[in-house]
């Protein structure tokens, strides 16, 4: 990544993908919330619109893995790519006049000089939730399938056709209010009384009179 | 999205030269325009100057220019491609035509085959600039037919005003007649321009905040915390906002300097007598002013859906 300017002055200026937006969804019938951290990359698409538009090639789809990728060398820095994604995948270098993006750490993964354990994109391997994860979508065997298929893991804008690769895992269901094993819930004016010691309990007897 | 200025002068530039060469090739082909000289020089001259000046425009704001070339690579699926493609093939048919008429008199038979080729040819080119911005899914205003139906007549409307300023300034015969055409040109290219207009307003998208973060399933959906306390490429380039508040002034402005003027201007020509040419050069700049105020809305109006990340509800 090129980083022009990015920590000092008003203005920094740089190029990175890893950005976390913070969302919040609102049931609006029960209005019951929930606070999503959602982290953003390039979701390698299988019909990947940046590639279909690049004029030069050098925006392509690896064949044997799906990692889209740009040739630096053959880019002519027009944009457009960027323009077709949906997500925003894709930045343009001002340093550099070419486009840049989310590599899946392709240096790491396939990265024979490194522990085998160690070989996932550093946005997976650094995450200390372990809340990312990385493998064969392809397969139906693999970690990451039977991750998605437990829990429901789902793409994003599929009305847009470009039937991204990567899965979203929506968060886990919150944890029935009603049911035995759920904490105890306080409410303002607590009338409830067992547990309460046997001094508070009289004074409560003769406080309610 | 960002209406970057090298790209506004690029689609009305080359989009008026192709289409003046587009009439050109046309009339010259079926004997209309009288095979003058002179006339052919300076009208052939302005086509393929706007043409090229755009043409070159578009390419100095890439960033390696030097590496253009290369973008005639991907015509089987990149419509910029085709675009380049088309408009270097464009250059043939158009140049032997303009050499033909310049320097060997010769506009009709066999060279007004070649004209006719020429004339498809420029709308051809004018098509690929148009699908670029129709392609794109990403940006629903733009992904519509009428993206690519307002370039086209926007394209023969530009073209059909210049023609009409310099058949009236070499006062041709056909310049009166031309001037209720190239009116009539204008007033279609405010039809489709209205219908487009009427479109992105009305067709609401199918992304939404909900759709793009998959969480619709909890609730309506917003931005509680952006991921950045700076702007970044994203928001410079299409979270273009400016234009919003101005929109509603700035379509009046298109609308009446692009359209309802020349239109007005043009229909007058044919009764000034000795005063066409001014009124159909009114005509020009006039339209000039609001076709690029239109290409400016084209892009500044338009909404990506990556915005959808960073604050919009719907794209």
């Amino acid at each position: 990544m090129t980083d022009k300017d990015p920590y000092t002055g008003a203005d920094p200026k740089g190029v990175w993908f890893n950005r976390i937006h913070t969302f919040e969804a609102v049931d609006d019938a029960t209005g019951q919330s929930r606070t999503v951290h959602f982290p953003k990359s390039c979701l390698h698409c299988d019909d990947a619109p940046c590639v279909t538009v690049c004029p030069t090639g050098a925006s392509y789809k690896r064949g044997e893995d799906g990692i889209v990728l740009v040739n630096a060398d053959t880019c002519i820095g027009c944009k457009l790519c960027s323009w077709a994604c949906p997500y925003g995948a894709r930045e343009y270098d001002d340093d550099q006049g070419v486009m840049k993006k989310c590599t899946l750490c392709i240096d790491r993964i396939y990265n024979e000089n490194i522990p085998e354990e160690n070989r996932a994109p550093a946005c997976v391997s650094t995450c200390p939730a372990g809340a990312r994860h990385f493998g064969d979508l392809n397969d139906p065997n693999s970690g990451v399938s039977a991750i998605v298929k437990a829990r429901g893991g789902y793409a994003l804008m599929p009305e847009q056709e470009t039937k991204p690769v990567n899965r979203y895992l929506p968060p886990r269901p919150k944890q029935d209010s009603a049911a035995p094993s759920a904490p105890r819930m306080l409410k303002h004016e607590e009338t409830d009384t067992n547990g309460a010691g046997l001094l508070a309990r009289w004074v409560d007897k003769i406080l309610s009179n | 999205m960002h209406p970057a200025k090298s790209v506004i002068f690029f689609t009305t530039a080359s989009g008026a030269g192709y289409g003046l060469a587009f009439w050109l090739c046309l009339l010259g082909a079926f004997g209309l325009a009288p095979a003058d000289v002179i006339f052919g020089a300076v009208a052939f001259g302005a086509a393929l100057s706007l043409i090229t000046a755009g043409l070159l425009s578009s390419t100095l704001h890439l960033g390696h220019p030097e590496r253009a070339w290369r973008a005639l690579s991907q015509w089987r699926s990149s419509w910029l491609s085709r675009e380049g493609v088309a408009a270097i093939i464009t250059f043939a048919p158009i140049g032997m035509y303009a050499i033909s008429w310049v320097f060997f008199d010769t506009t009709t038979g066999a060279m007004g085959v070649v004209g006719v080729i020429g004339a498809l040819a420029a709308m051809v080119t004018v098509y690929c600039t148009s699908m670029i911005y129709a392609s794109l899914r990403s940006i629903p205003a733009w992904s519509n037919r009428w993206t690519p139906a307002a370039y086209i007549v926007l394209s023969l409307s530009t073209g059909a005003v210049l023609a009409a300023f310099l058949f009236s300034a070499w006062r041709f015969e056909i310049a009166r007649i031309w001037a209720l055409i190239a009116a009539l040109l204008v007033v279609a290219g405010l039809i489709v321009k209205l219908v487009y207009w009427r479109s992105v307003t009305a067709a609401p998208s199918r992304s939404t905040a909900e759709t793009a973060t998959g969480l619709g399933q909890f609730g309506s959906v917003r931005l509680i915390d952006a991921p950045h306390s700076q702007s970044n490429y994203l928001l410079d380039e299409m979270g273009f906002r400016v234009a919003r508040k101005h929109a509603e002034k700035l379509r009046r402005i298109a609308i009446f300097s692009g359209f309802v003027g020349p239109a007005a201007l043009l229909a007058l020509a044919p009764l000034a007598g000795g005063a066409a040419g001014v009124l159909t050069a009114a005509a020009v700049i006039a339209g000039a002013i609001g076709i690029v105020t239109e290409r400016w809305l084209f892009f500044a109006e338009a909404k990506h859906v990556v915005t959808l990340y960073y604050g919009e509800s719907r794209a």
